[in-house]
């Protein structure tokens, strides 16, 4: 051992563009996915789907298919009468039909044998009888009078109707000097994570054990979903996530795959791999729903926002899963942006005969968000007002609270507006790119975390171990989801900060339920905000505890010492105790050390009482975001190519600069392949987009360079001052697009996407009204 | 019906056995347990099971084993040599062009047949070299940024 090196002071980890973590094992082929999972033996499964939409289930014979040799398992609805969903006052679905088939493609039966083609051919003998129903595939359809209902419970197939009016609205309006409204489309969208949805399940048939790897966002759930929908003990199951391929929303709740595939397993008393193709990744969808939107607005001629109406239209899908939350989400986060009283929102979240949408990446604000700017856009440019001028007319002056008690500490919006207009050129450029090119602009903002847990028990909002032992490496133990997003690399940032040691010191073990402690997973971007804030604790907690231990050695006072990181000393001279020499001092009589750091939300954060379902917005703190979008036009094809994005997004303090732009990145795109190209379709019910050439994916090419600029603008209670990075840049993307459209060509497009056929119609219509007022010129 | 195959996968040579109709993208995953493939669609969508075929980017979901016969066949498995990330995985690595990492070793090897071809690759040159590979996460101005640094370092 070499003796203790003149100390060079505590290791800087925070701010730092550090690398994944878990990188060598991506770039190398070494990270396993829940489809890499596979035990000699282990059993293939499949899923039966219903070729119809809308039926009453009259039989599902499986009695060939279990007797065809090399099927070890095949189970129905029959063989799970639990429902499940996410939230626990709307779990009303099976993870196979039961009496009722609500969307095509919804789970019939599934069955595990020694291979793919048995199973294959398995399926194939299933007889499934059923008597169609009237299915409805709009919100039209299945709102209008008459419709059979989805639901027991849900008359009118309405799954949620969510409605508000805070301050007096008309008076609002009254007061305008400008008045407009005008109705948006926004097509349904999918995740299209890289990976499909996959499990693998191990079924200990001796001790009626169940370990389960699921491609999913949150293990925990799925943990609570299978002990409810299999009747087993929770202890008796285990939840390990493996590595994750994605997500962005759509495996934040607990998804059938998953449940089938251990249905499977316990039946076959064995192992099943249950891989899903990506067609059926679409058919399980959990997207963003398709979404018509009324917004009208008031506006001073000054700019001033003096009123709000709007109504929201989601096509819902067969089950619930998220959509009371969606629907409000929709309404609540009209606040928290800019300086807005009076808003009247009426949401309604209908079921249809469709795969049920979810909590696609900006939960619930993305389409309000782009007709509220479109709106505020257009109604500027009449009055004559500049699109950055009109926004800043709006500002929020923080620490303050929403007129829905959304509160908000932090609020780095004007910076992000300024930084866009400067580097962008907005000034210079905008009106003189030359014909059929054009610029637009657009704000956006995000939760860091929903205040209130989807299921409340009282635990804090996450915890996290740090163990220490003998070899003086430090091991992270979380029950944090990294899902690609870099939750990992930014616990151990934390910890390495506190400690003042290097990254490479410490391990992380994440989502293995027998190992870390619980966590309600990644989605609406927590994961940094409190999981970070329980890291820095028990780090903080782990350096008191070496600080006492060091004390002790050094027989000085613990306010005596200085901790730099690798070093423990009593004043400058000393040559101090390393790392491991404390350590082992403070292993003396206790023996390994586990420290614990927890973080929960204030009262404060938890949203208002001023209507049913004011908590959905809530947070300790929201990111803010601002864009500008360049475009060209073909004006012969309609094909649009967005050629640059600046955007500057408030994240508070970014704890590795390198992943917020990833981040940021990543959401501006995704808000691209919305805005651009991205739909699902169905006809009669059936996916005809089901791939990732007919349902479009923006690939390299059709990409711009995206400018991210990052403002931090520290939140008071933030993990060194952080907010979310993943999410709320996503929203601004689609009104700044469709401004430079109209910037470009003088039309704005309020249907998503905008593909070259609708831009056509678009287009060729103001051409039709050009001629014809020509012709009424000439007349005249 | 079966055919015999011989092939080298990542410098190795092998002897199967192997069905008419087994793809490439399972022969490498379940036969050779070589799981850095991925499979991310149902059939030359995604690009995520890019490998390279006698030194040229192909989709392995697209490939039938039998006709790998006699050919060289490369994997991300290949590319660290002695535990050494190459340039490519050290620029993906360090310039975060891989998020969630699932379309990585199709993007990695895919970069590595462009970057044999073309060592300098324009900024143009690596769009259209990587057209055939989606990733859902990066947007991918990290991509490009990954393969520049690559190419850089090669360079030296
Ligand atoms: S797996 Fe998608 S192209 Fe081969
Ligand atoms: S890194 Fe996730 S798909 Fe590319």
């Amino acid at each position: 051992m070499n003796a203790p090196v003149a100390p060079a002071g505590p290791v800087k980890s925070i701010g730092e563009r550090a690398p994944l973590v878990d990188g060598p094992e991506k770039v190398t082929g070494r990270a396993k996915y829940a489809a890499d999972y596979r035990s000699p033996g282990a059993l293939v499964g499949r899923i039966l789907r219903s070729p119809v939409a809308h039926a009453n289930v009259i039989e599902v014979d499986t009695s060939a298919a279990e007797a065809l040799p090399g099927v070890e398992a095949v189970v129905t609805g029959q063989d799970c009468d639990q429902t499940y969903g996410v939230l626990p006052i709307a779990m009303n679905e099976y993870p196979m039909v039961r009496d009722r088939v609500r969307y095509r493609g919804e789970p019939v039966a599934a069955v595990a044998a020694v291979d793919v083609e048995t199973a294959q051919k398995a399926l194939d003998l299933i007889e499934f009888r059923y008597e169609e129903l009237p299915a409805y595939f709009t919100a039209e359809k299945a709102r209008a009078p008459g419709a059979v209902q989805l639901h027991e419970k849900k008359p009118g197939n309405i799954e949620r109707h969510a409605e508000f009016e805070l301050g007096d609205v008309s008076a609002g309006f009254a007061e305008a000097d400008l008045v407009r409204e005008e109705t948006f489309q926004c097509a349904e969208v999918c995740q299209v994570q890289s990976e499909p949805h996959a499990t693998y399940a191990e079924y200990d048939a001796e001790r009626d054990r169940l370990t389960v790897w699921p491609s999913t966002q949150v293990p925990y759930y799925v943990h609570l979903m299978l002990s409810r929908t299999l009747k087993m003990d929770q202890s008796r199951i285990r939840v390990i996530k493996p590595h994750i391929g994605g997500g962005f929303g759509c495996r934040t709740e607990t998804l059938n795959v998953e449940i089938i595939c251990a249905l499977l397993a316990r039946k076959a008393r064995g192992a099943v791999s249950l891989v899903i193709s990506r067609e059926e990744t679409f058919i399980t969808h959990r997207g963003r729903p398709e979404t018509q939107i009324r917004m009208k607005l008031g506006l001073k001629r000054d700019g001033r926002i003096t009123a709000v109406e709007c109504d929201v239209v989601q096509r819902g899908g067969a089950y619930s899963g998220y959509g009371v939350v969606t629907v409000l989400y929709s309404g609540s986060l009209l606040y928290a942006i800019y300086d807005i009283e009076r808003i009247r929102y009426n949401g309604f979240r209908i079921l249809t005969n469709t795969p049920p949408p979810g909590a696609f990446r900006g939960h619930g604000t993305v389409n309000s968000r782009f007709a509220f700017e479109s709106m505020i856009d257009s109604m500027a440019e009449e009055l004559g007002i500049d699109p950055f001028a009109v926004r800043r007319a709006n500002l929020l002056k923080a620490p303050t609270f929403a007129a829905n008690d959304l509160m908000i500490n932090s609020y780095g919006l004007p910076e992000c507006i300024d930084w866009v207009e400067k580097a962008s050129g907005w000034r210079e450029r905008k009106g003189k790119l030359g014909p059929n090119r054009g610029l637009g602009m657009a704000c956006s903002h995000y939760i860091s975390g929903a205040s209130k847990p989807v299921n409340w028990t009282g635990e804090p909002h996450a915890t996290v171990n740090l163990k220490v032992d003998f070899d003086g490496s430090i091991t992270l133990l979380t029950g944090a989801a990294e899902i690609g997003q870099g939750s990992s690399t930014v616990l151990v940032q934390c910890v390495a900060e506190v400690l003042g040691i290097g990254m490479p010191r410490i391990r992380i073990i994440a989502s293995d339920s027998a190992v870390t402690p619980k966590d309600n997973g990644s989605y609406s971007s927590r994961v940094t905000y409190m999981v970070g804030n329980a890291a820095i604790e028990a780090a903080q907690n782990l350096r008191s505890v070496l600080i006492d231990a060091a004390a002790r050695r050094l027989e000085v006072a613990p306010e005596d010492v200085e901790c730099l990181g690798e070093i423990y000393r009593a004043g400058s001279q000393d040559r101090g105790l390393e790392f491991n020499e404390v350590v082992m001092e403070a292993l003396k009589d206790t023996g390994t050390l586990t420290v614990k750091g927890t973080f929960d939300t204030i009262p404060e954060s938890h949203g208002g009482k001023k209507y049913r379902g004011a908590a959905i917005g809530g947070t300790m703190a929201f990111s803010y975001a601002a864009q500008v979008v360049e475009v060209s036009v073909d004006p012969d094809t309609a094909e649009i190519t967005v050629e640059k994005v600046w955007v500057a997004h408030d994240c508070g303090r970014a704890l590795n600069p390198l992943s917020v732009e990833g981040q940021v990145q990543g959401s501006v795109w995704m808000g691209m392949g919305q805005a651009l190209c991205e739909e699902t379709r169905y006809h009669e019910g059936l996916g005809i987009a089901g791939n990732m050439l007919d349902y479009r994916v923006p690939t390299i090419m059709d990409s711009p360079p995206i400018e991210v600029k990052i403002v931090e603008c520290a939140d008071p209670h933030g993990p060194f001052g952080a907010k979310e990075a993943g999410e709320g840049s996503l929203a601004g993307f689609l009104p700044a697009f469709t401004s430079a459209v109209a910037d470009a060509i003088g039309i704005r497009p309020t249907e998503l996407p905008v593909t070259p056929d609708r831009l056509l119609k678009l287009m060729e219509k103001k051409e039709q009204e050009a001629r014809a007022q020509e012709k009424r010129r000439k007349i005249a | 019906m079966k055919t015999q195959i011989s092939l080298t996968v990542n410098g190795r040579r092998r002897d199967d056995t192997v069905s008419d109709n087994l793809l490439l993208v399972d022969y490498l995953r379940e036969t050779l347990g070589l799981n850095g493939t991925k499979i991310g669609c149902d059939g030359g969508e995604c690009g995520c099971c890019t490998v390279l075929v006698d030194g040229r980017a192909r989709h392995a979901c697209l490939t039938l084993a039998t006709s790998c016969d006699g050919t060289h066949v490369e994997t991300v498995e290949s590319l660290a040599a002695k535990g050494r990330l190459s340039a490519i995985q050290r620029g993906f690595n360090e310039k975060l062009g891989a998020q969630c990492g699932f379309c990585t070793p199709g993007m990695i090897m895919a970069a590595e047949g462009l970057l044999r071809e073309n060592p300098m690759p324009t900024e143009d040159e690596i769009r259209a070299g990587m057209a055939a590979n989606i990733c859902r996460c990066t947007g991918y101005v990290k991509i490009i940024e990954s393969v520049q640094a690559a190419a850089r370092e090669l360079a030296q």
